[in-house]
C-alpha cells in the first residue's frame, strides 16, 4: 500500500490525532506514504511519560502531622490541584507522545472524575495515559480500582449490609454497554452486590475487604454465579454492545459528531476482534479511507483545550503565569479535572454560547498578540484616526501583556514557514474551507506581514474548526 | 382595546409580527408600553445553603437539641410567627415581608437527591429528574419554544449556565453590557459579520459558528442601545452581587424586551464554622435585594417582577463535628414579587421528626412545581412543553 495523502488529508489527521501540525513535521512526512505516516504517529507515542508532582506534606499519615500542618493540608489540595491542571496543559503543549496524550484526553472525559484529591487525580491520570494505546480491558479495570474512581463513584461506602449503587450503575452506562443498552435496574443492583468489598489502603493500593463483600450469588446480564466486581467487567466486555458504544464514542471524537453506524461498526468489529486492543481499533480508523472524506474534514468544533494547545503548540508557548491556563478554561467551560459532572463534557455544539464564542474568536490575538487584532490601514481613515487608533492599541497591549504574560515564539515559527503567500498561509492554518463572509474578509486583507496575518486567520470562525 | 392592552396581548403571542408596523424599528418597550411586561429574575445560591439557619424554625426542640453550637438563638433572629424567623441579617427581606411581598415555600426539592453541588446544580438547571443527564437547561427551552431572540433570556454573569442553553436558542451571558459590545466592535470581527448572513448559514457547526455570533453581534447592540436609556441612581452596596442586580434594574426599567434574568451568588460551601461566612454572605443577599426592589418599586416595575431564589440543596439537620454542616437535600424556596397572590409561609414548616436515612429534610414541593408556575401563570407559557411532565401548579403567583 502505497498510497499519498494531501497536504490537506496530512494536517486532517494530525488534528485529530494530535492538535495541528507543526511546519517542519509537514516537511518530513509529505514525501511518507499515508501507511508511513501513521505508523511514524503510533511509534512516536509507543513510549509513556507519566506525569510526576512533589505533594509535599499531602503522601505523610494524617496521624503524624502538627495542628498547623493539619489545617494547610485543603488549602493545599486545592493549589495542588491547579499544579496538576497547569501540569497537564503543559505537557499537551510540549509534547512528543501527542497521540498518547490525546487518547488520555479521550478518556479523561470518557472515565470523568472530579475531587479534590490531587494524588488519586494524578494516579487514575497516569493509569489513562500507561493503558492509552494498549488493552480497554486493562484500562477499565485498573481505572475501577483506583482510588479516585472508588472515591468519585462511592464504592467505598458500597457493602454488603448497605449496598451503594452508584459505581455500578455508571460502569454500564457510562463506561461500557451506554444508557438504556440491554441492562436493567436489576442488573445494576446485583453487580453492586458483586462490587461490594473492594476498597483501596492508605497507600492508594487497591484491597480487597473481604468482611464487607456480599458471597452470594447474584444474576447480571442473563448469567448467574457467584461473580465479584472482576467478574463483573469481564461480563461488560464479553458484551459486544461495550465495543460498539465505545467506538461510537471514538468516531465522534475523532471522526465526526455525526454518527455512521456502517462505520462506528466497523471499528466495533475490529475492536471486539482484537480483545479491545486500542492500537488496532484507532489504527483501523486512521488507516480507512472514509476518515479521510471530504465530509469529515474541519467539521468539528474544537474543544477549548484543543484551541488552546492548537494555538500554543506551534509557536511553543510558555505561560508564565499559571492563573492565566486556569482562567482561559473556566471561561471557556473545560477545565481539565474538573468536568461538570460524572458524564464529562456534553462537547461539540454545547461549547459555543456567546461569551465563549467571543472568548474564542479572541484567543489568538490574546495569547499571540497581547489582545490585538492589528488595525489594517484600508486607506479609508483620516490620518489623525488611525494614528488615534494605533496609540490606543499600543496601550491596550501593554496592558494586556502584564495581565496575559505569554510568550510566543514568532520568530522561531516563521522561519519554519515554507510558503508564506495566501492562499498556502489560509490552507496550511484553516481546516474547513472558506464561508463566503470569510472569504471576502480574507480577500480584503493584506499578508505581508505574516505574524499579523495568521493571527487574523485564527480569528476567523473557521479557525474554531478541525 | 387599549394600546397597553395590545401590547400585552401581542407579546403574549410572543411575536414581533403582530406588532403594527410603527412599532417594528423600536426594538425596545417605551416606559408606557413597558407596564404589564412581566419577568422573572432567578438567583442561585451556590453551594448549597443551609436553609435552616435562613429561614430558622426557632420553636422546634430538634432543631436547638441537633445544632447544639449552631442553632439560631431567638434574640439573634427577626421573628416571622412564633415557630419562624428570619436569620438577622435578613432585615431588608424581613421589610419586604411585612408588606405581603415574599413567598416562603418550604421543603422544596426531588425524588432521590443527589448531594453533590455540579449534579444537584445540573438537575436543578435542567428541570431533569435526578438519574436523568439532560444538555438543555428549563429556561433555554423555554426560549425554544417561545422566544425568537437570545436576549429574551439574560444571565448577568461572564459565563452561560446550563439552564439558559437551549436546543435552537441560547440565552445571553453579559456582565458587562459595554464590554460586550465592545468586544463586537473589534473591527476585524466587525468585517466578518457585515460579509455574513443568515441566510446563507447551514445547519452545520460552520453555519451554527456564525449563527452565534451574528447573535451575539444583533444581542450585543441591542443590549447596549436599549440600556443606555435607563441608569439607575438608587444606591446599590458595594459587591459585585449588587452590582449585577443593579445591571439587572437598568435593563428591566430600560425596557428590554427580556423575560428570564438569571444570576448567582457564590460561597456558600462551608463546611466549617458555617455561622460566620453564612451570614455575611446573607447579608450580601438581602441588601442587594432591598436595593433592587427599591430600585424596581420606584420605576414602577416591581408589579411586574417576580424574584425567585433557590440553593442546589439545603444542609442536613444536624451539625457536623466542626460547627458546620454536610450537604442535604430539600430546602426553602424564597419567592417575591410586588404581584404574589399568596404571600406569607405557603406552606407547613420542615418536619424534622421525619428525616430521611442520611438525616435530610424531605421534599414535599417538587422544585420543578415552582418553575411549573411560574412558566403557566407568571409568564403564559405552556409550561407541559418545555419540562415534558406535568407539575401540579402552586398558587404564589
Amino acid at each position: 500500500m502505497s498510497t499519498q495523502l494531501s497536504e490537506k488529508e496530512i494536517q486532517h489527521l494530525y488534528w485529530r490525532a494530535g492538535f495541528g501540525i507543526l511546519p517542519q513535521e509537514l516537511k518530513i512526512v509529505r514525501r511518507l506514504s499515508k501507511n508511513e505516516i501513521i505508523e511514524r504517529i503510533f511509534d512516536q507515542s509507543s513510549s509513556t511519560a507519566p506525569l510526576s508532582m512533589n505533594f509535599g506534606i499531602l503522601v505523610k499519615n494524617k496521624k503524624d502531622l502538627s495542628q498547623e500542618e493539619r489545617r494547610k493540608l485543603r488549602k493545599l489540595r486545592n493549589s495542588k490541584m491547579t499544579e496538576l491542571n497547569t501540569l497537564w496543559v503543559q505537557r499537551l503543549i510540549d509534547t512528543n507522545e501527542v497521540l498518547r496524550e490525546k487518547i488520555t484526553l479521550f478518556f479523561h472525559d470518557h472515565f470523568a472524575v472530579r475531587l479534590k484529591t490531587p494524588r488519586a487525580c494524578i494516579q487514575l491520570n497516569n493509569v489513562i495515559r500507561e493503558h492509552a494505546l494498549g488493552n480497554f480491558g486493562t484500562m477499565l479495570m485498573a481505572v475501577s480500582k483506583s482510588p479516585a474512581m472508588l472515591i468519585f463513584l462511592n464504592n467505598r461506602q458500597n457493602r454488603e449490609d448497605h449496598p451503594n449503587e452508584n459505581f455500578a450503575r455508571e460502569v454500564m452506562e457510562l463506561f461500557t454497554l451506554g444508557r438504556d443498552n440491554g441492562y436493567t435496574e436489576h442488573d445494576i443492583k446485583e453487580a453492586a452486590r458483586a462490587f461490594t468489598g473492594w476498597n483501596f489502603n492508605r497507600d492508594g493500593d487497591f484491597v480487597f475487604r473481604k468482611v464487607h463483600h456480599d458471597y452470594g450469588t447474584k444474576t447480571i446480564l442473563g448469567t448467574t454465579g457467584n461473580y465479584n466486581g472482576e467478574d463483573v467487567i469481564k461480563i461488560l466486555l464479553e458484551n459486544k454492545q461495550t465495543a460498539k458504544y465505545i467506538c461510537a464514542k471514538l468516531y465522534a471524537y475523532f471522526v465526526n459528531d455525526i454518527p455512521n453506524h456502517r462505520h462506528i461498526d466497523e471499528l466495533a468489529t475490529s475492536f471486539y476482534e482484537s480483545n479491545y486492543d486500542l492500537t488496532t481499533v484507532l489504527k483501523t480508523l486512521f488507516k480507512s479511507t472514509w476518515f479521510y472524506d471530504l465530509k469529515n474534514i474541519g467539521v468539528k468544533i474544537k474543544s477549548p483545550i484543543e484551541l488552546l494547545v492548537g494555538l500554543s503548540r506551534p509557536l511553543k508557548v510558555g505561560y508564565k503565569d499559571p492563573k492565566v491556563l486556569l482562567y482561559l478554561q473556566r471561561k471557556l467551560n473545560q477545565m481539565l479535572f474538573f468536568p461538570p459532572n460524572v458524564a464529562g463534557w456534553p462537547g461539540g455544539k454545547a461549547w459555543i454560547d456567546n461569551s465563549t464564542l467571543m472568548l474564542r474568536l479572541k484567543l489568538a490575538s490574546l495569547i499571540l498578540n497581547s489582545g490585538v487584532i492589528e488595525w489594517q490601514d484600508k486607506g479609508d481613515m483620516p490620518e489623525g484616526v488611525l494614528m488615534i487608533r494605533q496609540e490606543m492599541y499600543s496601550k491596550m497591549k501593554s496592558k494586556l501583556q502584564k495581565k496575559v504574560q505569554a510568550t510566543p515564539s514568532w520568530t522561531e515559527f516563521l522561519n519554519q514557514l515554507e510558503k508564506k503567500d495566501k492562499n498556502a498561509l489560509v490552507q496550511f492554518i484553516i481546516q474547513p474551507s472558506l464561508s463566503r463572509a470569510a472569504q471576502k474578509t480574507v480577500s480584503e486583507l493584506h499578508h505581508t506581514d505574516t505574524k499579523n496575518f495568521i493571527i487574523e486567520l485564527m480569528s476567523l470562525p473557521e479557525y474554531q474548526l478541525c | 382595546m387599549r394600546r397597553r392592552d395590545f401590547l400585552k396581548q401581542s407579546v403574549f403571542a410572543s411575536g414581533m409580527t403582530l406588532v403594527p408596523s410603527f412599532l417594528k424599528g423600536m426594538e425596545f418597550l417605551s416606559p408606557e408600553q413597558l407596564s404589564g411586561y412581566k419577568n422573572v429574575i432567578i438567583i442561585q445560591l451556590s453551594g448549597g445553603n443551609d436553609g435552616l439557619n435562613t429561614i430558622i424554625p426557632i420553636s422546634n426542640d430538634i432543631y436547638h437539641r441537633l445544632r447544639p453550637s449552631i442553632a439560631k438563638k431567638s434574640d439573634q433572629t427577626l421573628a416571622i410567627t412564633n415557630d419562624l424567623a428570619f436569620n438577622l441579617n435578613l432585615k431588608p427581606l424581613k421589610e419586604l415581608y411585612d408588606k405581603g411581598e415574599v413567598s416562603i415555600i418550604n421543603n422544596v426539592g426531588y425524588p432521590n437527591p443527589n448531594r453533590s453541588h455540579f449534579r444537584s446544580t445540573d438537575i436543578w438547571q435542567t428541570a431533569s429528574n435526578t438519574n436523568e443527564y439532560l444538555s438543555t437547561g428549563w429556561v433555554g427551552r423555554y426560549l425554544d419554544a417561545n422566544c425568537q431572540h437570545p436576549y429574551q433570556a439574560i444571565e448577568v454573569d461572564t459565563s452561560l449556565s446550563l439552564a439558559l442553553k437551549g436546543n435552537s436558542i441560547n440565552g445571553i451571558a453579559v456582565s458587562d453590557p459595554r464590554q460586550l459590545y465592545r468586544t463586537t466592535r473589534e473591527p476585524f470581527f466587525k468585517d466578518i459579520v457585515g460579509h455574513a448572513h443568515k441566510e446563507m448559514l447551514d445547519e452545520d457547526n460552520q453555519g451554527y459558528l456564525y449563527k452565534t455570533m451574528l447573535e451575539t453581534y444583533s444581542s450585543a447592540s441591542y443590549i447596549h442601545e436599549t440600556s443606555k436609556i435607563y441608569i439607575t441612581d438608587t444606591e446599590y452596596p458595594q459587591t459585585k452581587f449588587a452590582k449585577n442586580l443593579k445591571t439587572i434594574a437598568d435593563f428591566i426599567v430600560s425596557g428590554l424586551k427580556t423575560r428570564v434574568y438569571y444570576s448567582s451568588l457564590g460561597g456558600f460551601d462551608s463546611h466549617v464554622n458555617q455561622l460566620n461566612s453564612q451570614d455575611r454572605l446573607l447579608k450580601v443577599y438581602s441588601e442587594a435585594i432591598g436595593a433592587l426592589v427599591k430600585d424596581l418599586k420606584k420605576n414602577d416595575r416591581f408589579k411586574d417582577t417576580l424574584i425567585l431564589t433557590f440553593s442546589e440543596f439545603g444542609r442536613r439537620v444536624k451539625q457536623n463535628g466542626s460547627r458546620g454542616t454536610d450537604h442535604g437535600a430539600a430546602n426553602n424556596v424564597i419567592a417575591i414579587g410586588g404581584s404574589l397572590k399568596r404571600a406569607g409561609v405557603y406552606n407547613e414548616l420542615p418536619n424534622l421528626s421525619n428525616l430521611d436515612e442520611n438525616g435530610d429534610l424531605r421534599f414535599t414541593v417538587d422544585f420543578r412545581s415552582i418553575y411549573a408556575t411560574i412558566l403557566g401563570n407568571w409568564l403564559q407559557v405552556k409550561d407541559h412543553t418545555i419540562l415534558n411532565q406535568n407539575f401540579k401548579k402552586l398558587e404564589f403567583i
